[in-house]
Parts: structure tokens; C-alpha cells; sequence
């Protein structure tokens, strides 16, 4: 049977084409602080302890987004003290920028091509076939180096560098054209072809196939692998950028502890050292200096406090149950007294119909005055009783009641959040105002910026503890969660609410200092729920396990 | 890239075609650049394939040879499609060779006749691929766009 023929097949696995494309590396300037695993080494590396006056004079709530909103310790209070505890939801982890991840690689190579005596070029082929196992390539290169060479594609080494020449009476074997002072072009097997050709192919492989690391020589059979710097000759500067994106992208994705940031345009990647066996225990949310928060198990946004099995088997049901689902998550209702239809403009579920100032909750439509202090009724579905489950029907219609219940409610932060975030785009625009009105300086006004973070990443947690609520076993823990739960709610909506208030109101210091306060409340209390959920999720067994029921 | 560009390779190649083709090859069309149809048959005496001869159709795109043509059997009143592992009772054939990552520019329309026709000529499974009847009821892609996953060379 010949070396050409075929393989066989296990699955088939349908495809659009080649991946989609990865994020452009460019390189820009570097801070390296911002991650919280940075932030947490300086903490608990206890020589180094930053100086943390300069928090004292200010009250606390200007900028406690992150995590760290405790009260700050007394003065004077041992600097073991102060490296608190790490919270049970929190994972470290690291941020590179392109420039990182270039040097990472470039100190590899460098190192393999000092102790092995090869190429750079060479190098990095080996640590790319590798796998950038150094320890494992060094291993195997000095004990059989013959056969490593030759697995990654390196069979002959020889020094002259790659050049474009012109032969006399050559036909390419690709396109088959032989007209005088054609442009030709091998690697060291000698497999030649006109520059033309090899350029299509180079383009074709990089282009098309998103192929970099690992294309071979164009001649059948022959598996030596073109280097960097022979396709440098030969391609377009365009095309150039995007082989080393390439190259750049087998360095992150060949680690299993490394993912690149998911949005958009950003080309920075993570590292981040969660087994994926832990999944079900740890919840790995990272931030990139972008800012965009992020699952390091699935890549989603941030799900915190619901594990990734959770979330995905949360957004597969909501798929599946769009149909009927879908009228709950519309913008509009009607005013339960006078029937107008009420458009929510606003993250707040405190509603006042503009016709006949009715005030009620947009969640169950009841009366905004019975919520004041009982929010509470608010978030928990009672279940029905057992005499109706017994009725297959009923069964069905309260299953889907149950769903829609939860589905509602995280369906209705989602879009809160959205709102909020449009809200502060307006706000923002009419504080450059002020600022430029007033004596308000910029930094005066960035308590509203904190606010409106504050109120995303809360409404974002408490999107997902409604997921799962959906999922949680009715156990001695589930109190606790729903207390949790109905504590951010009602912290979240009383800051929403703040929030909307018209501009002039906002420069009043007395409603600007209560939002510093209640910005400063919610990340505490969304600080509380994940890490007393993430403690139980860590150490929950059997049915202590707050999942026991559903997962 | 220009069609040009296959253009002039698929002139050399049908030139070559018309004066001389190995044993069990035959060129039934080719009246253009973009489609061709020939007939293939398997020397030997393999049981499976004795007396029969199947047809081959050839689609070739304008980065041809660069990239792969899409090679399929046909099924017509007097030609079976070839019973095979590889082979799917629609045509679609899974070999590493008219993949991407298998396929080399200097192949051309003999050598991958030669090579399915080898790939034939050793078989002796009576069998279709795992999965055939639902990869055919369900597949709707071109055989370009298709993944296969391949494990092992032992065929
Ligand atoms: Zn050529
Ligand atoms: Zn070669
Ligand atoms: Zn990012
Ligand atoms: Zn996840
Ligand atoms: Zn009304
Ligand atoms: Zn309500």
C-alpha cells in the first residue's frame, strides 16, 4: 500500500472551515500590576507590604471594587494580620501581554539554542514540536538526537542560509512554467520551486489553513518543516505579522495553563494554574488588564458563583425553553392599575407608571410599597404543594413555573445590567459637563464610575446565583445561600436606584456620599455570598453539597 | 489567485492525460477546467471489486494544485460506488490524501487516481465506514468542508 494512501476514520466532525481568527498581538506598554495575583504576592510576600495610608483618609468607598473592601486594619496591627486570609472564591492567576509572551518564548529558544548548539530557528521548531517541554526536548535531543531532528521535521543540518535562485532549464513541478530567470526557491531537502508557487502554498497554508508552526515542504512525502526565517524571504510583511500571530498562538494554546482573553481585539493571554478536574469545585474567574472578566474553564464572562457544568447545562435549557421564555425577558409591561404600557429605562425594579404614578415591582408586578423592607417575598419561589405535583400535568406546569421563576429573575438582571451600563454612559456625559461647569474635579466624580461597576459585577453574580438556585438541593445550606442572595438583591436594587437620579441630584454631596456607602455595601456583600458559596462548593459532600440535588 | 494559475496546470496535465494514461485509468471527460470524470478499475482479481468499474469525478478550484481537488465517486446506472472502509455509500471519500494536511501540491488528477485505485486494489473488508448510514443521511456539506478525524495508516 502506498505512503499517499489512505487512513481511516473514527468520527467526522463537521466544520465550517479554518478557526476563526485569533487576536492580533501588538505590543504595548506594560504595568504588570494589575492582576489580583500580583496584587496578592505583594501582599503576602510580607517584605514588601505597600503602603496602605493613603487608604485611611479617604472613607473607604471610592474604589473597592476589587475584592479587598474590608475595613482596612488598624494601624500599627501585625503585618500577618494584615496578609488576610484568602477568600475561597479566589484564584490567582496572571496576565500577559504580547510583549510577555514573545519574551517568554524568545528566553526558550535562546536557552535551547545555547546548551544544544543549534539554530535559533531551529530551536524553535524543536520547542514548538515539543511542545515547549524544554525538559523533555533537551532529555530526548541529547539521548537520540538523530531521531528528535527528524520527528520535528529537521532532518538535515546544514549552515548555508536559505536564498532565492534562478537555475538554468528548471520547470516548477507545481504550476509547470519553465520561461528563463524564473525565481526558484528549496529548503535543504532541495525540493525546488518556483518562488510564485512557493509563495501561493506559504499563503495558502498560513491563510487558509491557519497552519504555522508545522508547514512542510511542499514535495510529497517530504516532512521538513519550513523555518521562519526562510518563509521571512519569501511572503508578503502582511503576511509575515500573521505567520508569527500564529507561531505566537501554538505557544499559548500548547499550554494547558495558559487561554487567551476572549474579547475582542484584545491580544493578551492568561495564565492560570486550575486542573480542569477542579471544575466542579472552583469556579476560576480571572480579569485581563482590559478588564474583561472571564472564566478561565470556559471562557465565558464571569459566572461566579455557578460552576461550569452548571452554566452550561443553565444556558442549554434556556436554549432549549427560548420559546416559551422569551416573552419574560421583553422591555415593555403593562401598569397593573391603568394598563399603559411602562418601558423599563432603568436597571431599578421600582417602578412608577409616568400616567398614574402607580408604584409597583417590575419582577411580580406587585405593589412597590409591600417591598420596602420584604424584598424577600421577591426572590424565592415557594414551592408548590405535593397534592398538585401528584398530577402529572400540574407536574409539568409548575416544573416550568419553577424555571420560568428563576429564568425571570436572571433574565431580568442581565438585562439590568445592561440598562445600568447605559445609564452611566448618559451620566458620564453630563459629569464632563459639570466638571466643566462646576469646580468638580475628575476625580471627584469617579465615584460614579465605581458605582457602575459595582453594579455590573453584582448584577452579574446575581444573574447566576439564580441559576443556581435553580439547581440547588433543598438542604440546611440552602438557607444561607438565599439569605446571601436576598442581601446583595436588595443592596444591588437600593444603589440602582440611587443611581438614576437626575444629574443635578448627584452633585448633592450627601446622595454622593450615600453612594460611596452602598457601592462600598455591595462588593462587601457580594464578597460574602461568593466566598461562603465557594467554601461549600469546595468542601460539600454528599448532601452537604449545596448541588447535591441536580448536578 | 487567478484561475489562470490552474489553468495552466490542468492544460499540462491533460496533455499528458490524452497521450498516455497507466493501466485501469481512463479519461471519460474533461471539458473544462473546473470538472473532470474518469473511470477507474482494479487490476487484480480482489473479489470485492472484479468486473466493475467505477467513476470518479474531480472538482478543482481556481488555487489548484495548491490546494486539493474534491474527489468523489459517482454512483450512475452501471457504476457501483466501491465498497470500502474509507468509501461512504454516497461517495464522499476519507483519505489523509485529498485533506489538507495530507495533500501535496505536486500530486496531480493520475497520481490520486493511482493511489485510490491502490488504496482498492489492497482492501479486503466488506465494509463501509463506522457511522456511514448517518454521516450520509445527515451530512450536507461539500467534502472540503468536512473534518475527518484520522487514526491510524494501517489501510
Ligand atoms: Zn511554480
Ligand atoms: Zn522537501
Ligand atoms: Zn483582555
Ligand atoms: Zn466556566
Ligand atoms: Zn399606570
Ligand atoms: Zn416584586
Amino acid at each position: 500500500m502506498s505512503s499517499t494512501a489512505a487512513t481511516s476514520n473514527k468520527r467526522i466532525i463537521a466544520s465550517a472551515g479554518p478557526e476563526a481568527a485569533p487576536p492580533t498581538p501588538v505590543t504595548t506598554a506594560s504595568n504588570g500590576m494589575d492582576s489580583e495575583d500580583d496584587f496578592m504576592s505583594a501582599v503576602s510576600s510580607g517584605d514588601d507590604i505597600q503602603d496602605d495610608s493613603d487608604n485611611d483618609d479617604m472613607s473607604g468607598a471610592d474604589d473597592d471594587f476589587d475584592f479587598d473592601d474590608e475595613p482596612d486594619p488598624d494601624l500599627g496591627i501585625h503585618k500577618d494580620i494584615m496578609q488576610r486570609k484568602k477568600v475561597a472564591y479566589d484564584i490567582s492567576f496572571k496576565v500577559y501581554e504580547p510583549a510577555d509572551i514573545q519574551k517568554q518564548q524568545d528566553v526558550l529558544i535562546d536557552e535551547v539554542n545555547m546548551i544544544l548548539d543549534i539554530s535559533k530557528e531551529e530551536a524553535a521548531i524543536l520547542l514548538r514540536y515539543f511542545r515547549w517541554n524544554k525538559e523533555r526536548l533537551i532529555e530526548d535531543y541529547m539521548d537520540k538526537p538523530r531521531q528528535v531532528l527528524e520527528a520535528a521535521g529537521l532532518a538535515q543540518v546544514s549552515a548555508s542560509p536559505p536564498k532565492l535562485e534562478v537555475i538554468p532549464g528548471f520547470m516548477c513541478d507545481i504550476c509547470c512554467e519553465d520561461e528563463e530567470g524564473l525565481q526558484t526557491f528549496a529548503i535543504k531537502c532541495g525540493h525546488r520551486y518556483c518562488a510564485d508557487c512557493y509563495r501561493h502554498y506559504l499563503s495558502q497554508k498560513i491563510k487558509e489553513e491557519g497552519e504555522a508552526a508545522r508547514i512542510q515542504c511542499p514535495a510529497d512525502g517530504c516532512n521538513l518543516i519550513i523555518d521562519a526565517r526562510s518563509l521571512d524571504l519569501l511572503v508578503t510583511p502582511e503576511l509575515r505579522t500573521r505567520y508569527h500571530e500564529l507561531l505566537n498562538r501554538t505557544y499559548v494554546e500548547d499550554k494547558d495553563q495558559l487561554k487567551w482573553c476572549p474579547a475582542p481585539d484584545c491580544q493578551n493571554a492568561i495564565e492560570c494554574q486550575v486542573k480542569k478536574k477542579d471544575l466542579d469545585k472552583v469556579v476560576p474567574t480571572v480579569s485581563c488588564l482590559c478588564s474583561h472578566r472571564f472564566c478561565f474553564g470556559c471562557i465565558l464572562n464571569d459566572h461566579q458563583p455557578a460552576p461550569c457544568e452548571l452554566v452550561k447545562r443553565w444556558l442549554k435549557k434556556c436554549a432549549d425553553d427560548s420559546e416559551t421564555a422569551n416573552w419574560i425577558s421583553a422591555n415593555t409591561k403593562e401598569c397593573p392599575k391603568c394598563n399603559s404600557t411602562i418601558e423599563k429605562n432603568g436597571g431599578c425594579n421600582h417602578m412608577t407608571c409616568r400616567k398614574c404614578k402607580h408604584e409597583f415591582c417590575w419582577m411580580c408586578m406587585g405593589l412597590w410599597s409591600e417591598h420596602g423592607t420584604s424584598w424577600y417575598n421577591c426572590n424565592r419561589f415557594e414551592e408548590k404543594s405535593g397534592t398538585e405535583a401528584r398530577d402529572a400535568q400540574a407536574k409539568s406546569r409548575v416544573s416550568l413555573e419553577r424555571y420560568l421563576h428563576y429564568y425571570n429573575r436572571y433574565a431580568n438582571h442581565e438585562q439590568s445590567a445592561r440598562l445600568d451600563k447605559d445609564i452611566y454612559h448618559k451620566t458620564e456625559k453630563k459629569m464632563v459637563q459639570l466638571q466643566r461647569d462646576s469646580k468638580m474635579s475628575w476625580i471627584e466624580v469617579q465615584y460614579l464610575n465605581s458605582a457602575s461597576q459595582a453594579l455590573q459585577t453584582c448584577r452579574q453574580t446575581l444573574m447566576w446565583t439564580y441559576a443556581f438556585a435553580f439547581y440547588l438541593a433543598r438542604n440546611n445550606q440552602t438557607e444561607m445561600f438565599e439569605d446571601n442572595q436576598k442581601d446583595l438583591e436588595m443592596a444591588v436594587e437600593s444603589l440602582s436606584e440611587m443611581f438614576e437620579k437626575p444629574v443635578a441630584e448627584l452633585q448633592d454631596p450627601k446622595l454622593k456620599v450615600e453612594i460611596m456607602d452602598k457601592t462600598s455595601y455591595c462588593n462587601k456583600r457580594r464578597v460574602i455570598l461568593l466566598d461562603d458559596t465557594a467554601q461549600n462548593l469546595a468542601e460539600g459532600k454528599g448532601d452537604r453539597n449545596l448541588l447535591a440535588l441536580a448536578l | 489567485m487567478s484561475a489562470q494559475f490552474a489553468t495552466k496546470r490542468l492544460g499540462k496535465e491533460l496533455e499528458k492525460i490524452h497521450n498516455s494514461l497507466p493501466p485501469g485509468i481512463e479519461l471519460v471527460s474533461a471539458e473544462n477546467f473546473e470538472e473532470w470524470q474518469l473511470d477507474i478499475r482494479v487490476l487484480d482479481n480482489n473479489p470485492l471489486y472484479m468486473n466493475q468499474t467505477y467513476r470518479l469525478k474531480f472538482r478543482f478550484g481556481s488555487s489548484y494544485p495548491i490546494e486539493p481537488p474534491e474527489v468523489v465517486f459517482v454512483k450512475l446506472p452501471d457504476r457501483a460506488i466501491p465498497m470500502h472502509p474509507h468509501i461512504y455509500s454516497n461517495g464522499i471519500i476519507c483519505v489523509d490524501l485529498l485533506a489538507a494536511q495530507g495533500w501535496s501540491p505536486v500530486q496531480n488528477v493520475e497520481s490520486v487516481c493511482m493511489s485510490l485505485q491502490s488504496m482498492l486494489t489492497g482492501n479486503t473488508k466488506n465494509e463501509r465506514p463506522p457511522g456511514d448510514e448517518e454521516f450520509v443521511r445527515a451530512n450536507r456539506l461539500r467534502p472540503r468542508d468536512i473534518d475527518f478525524y484520522y487514526d491510524d495508516n494501517t489501510v
